[in-house]
């Protein structure tokens, strides 16, 4: 059985914890990359806010080629930064060698 | 990969010969694999693109519902009320394979599946209606979140797996079977010449007895 958590500014993440996710609130990079790896041990799936991804791109990179956990980006209350579209056109060029859906 | 001091006898011949085989065999399967790996990863990652714009703006209307709900209550009731939550939402992790890449399917598990009102934690009378709606939302969005994140997932795993085939294939095909081939072809140029040699040699050293 593994955990759900959710990693970000304290005002977009909050909300998920009424739906009994784990939320990690974090601010700085240090704090961020060691909530990360801590939770890498436990967590099925870490989602976790593009602004505080921006942080910490290495500690994601490491995640990408493990079974699990997921780390998976998604927007926070002040919309989206791209960084997870980037990481699908990323993906593709680096198996297909062009991005091939622009 | 080619070696030019070998040993240009016959059993070196066909050893080389079985490698190039093996090799040749090697390089099919692997160039299929690498087909197959391709062609689901394009649909697999047209998916994930989709699903993401899907969770993007479903996800930002719910920030703006909690928003709005955070406008209308105090922050700090809006806080308590959320900030125990009864429910639990753990997850099952099962294994799937892709074509030998072993992605993950997830299952989520709520602890009180049989409780619809599990995810309102808190009394109707100090809060706004606006909040029951964000959290009716943002419930409504995780079956989104944990299809992207399978997708997800299984879109950097392939990624990495036809990088690695792609690297083989290459490998196979430019080097080694190229290298095989060239050492074969000096393996038996040597030895139709050995055989060359001994033959003049033969007709000489009957010329010498004849005369």
């Amino acid at each position: 059985m593994h955990k759900i958590a959710v990693v970000g500014d304290k005002d977009s993440v909050l909300a998920f914890k009424v739906l009994g996710i784990d939320v990690y609130t974090v601010s700085g990079e240090k704090e961020a990359r060691i909530t990360v790896d801590r939770l890498a041990e436990e967590a099925g799936i870490i989602f976790i806010t593009e602004r505080t991804a921006r942080l910490i791109p290495k500690t994601i990179e490491r995640y990408d080629k493990k079974f699990i956990p997921a780390v998976i980006l998604i927007p926070d209350n002040q919309g989206t930064l791209n960084i997870g579209m980037e990481r699908i056109n990323k993906n593709m060029e680096k198996a297909v060698g062009v991005n091939i859906l622009e | 990969m080619v070696k030019r001091n070998v040993h240009a006898t016959r059993m070196e011949l066909s050893r080389l010969k079985k490698r190039l085989e093996i090799a040749e065999r090697g390089h099919k399967l692997l160039k299929d694999k690498q087909d197959e790996l391709m062609r689901r990863f394009i649909a697999l990652i047209k998916k994930n693109k989709q699903l993401r714009q899907k969770m993007e703006k479903e996800l930002k209307d719910t920030f703006q519902d909690f928003l709005i709900a955070a406008s209308v209550m105090p922050p700090e009731m809006l806080e308590g009320a959320i900030s125990f939550p009864k429910e639990k939402m753990s997850l099952e992790i099962f294994r799937k394979n892709v074509m030998g890449v072993v992605v993950p399917a997830m299952k989520v598990k709520r602890k009180l599946a049989d409780d619809p009102g599990s995810i309102y934690p808190y009394g109707f009378v100090q809060t706004a209606a606006e909040l029951d709606d964000a959290i009716a939302k943002l419930y409504r969005i995780i079956p989104v979140l944990l299809e992207l994140t399978e997708v997800e997932k299984a879109c950097q795993l392939m990624a990495d797996e036809i990088e690695k085939t792609r690297r083989r294939v290459n490998a196979l095909e430019y080097r080694t079977i190229p290298g095989l081939e060239e050492t074969i072809k000096i393996i038996r140029m040597k030895l139709d010449e050995n055989e060359r040699g001994t033959i003049t040699r033969l007709i000489k050293v009957k010329d010498i007895i004849n005369k």
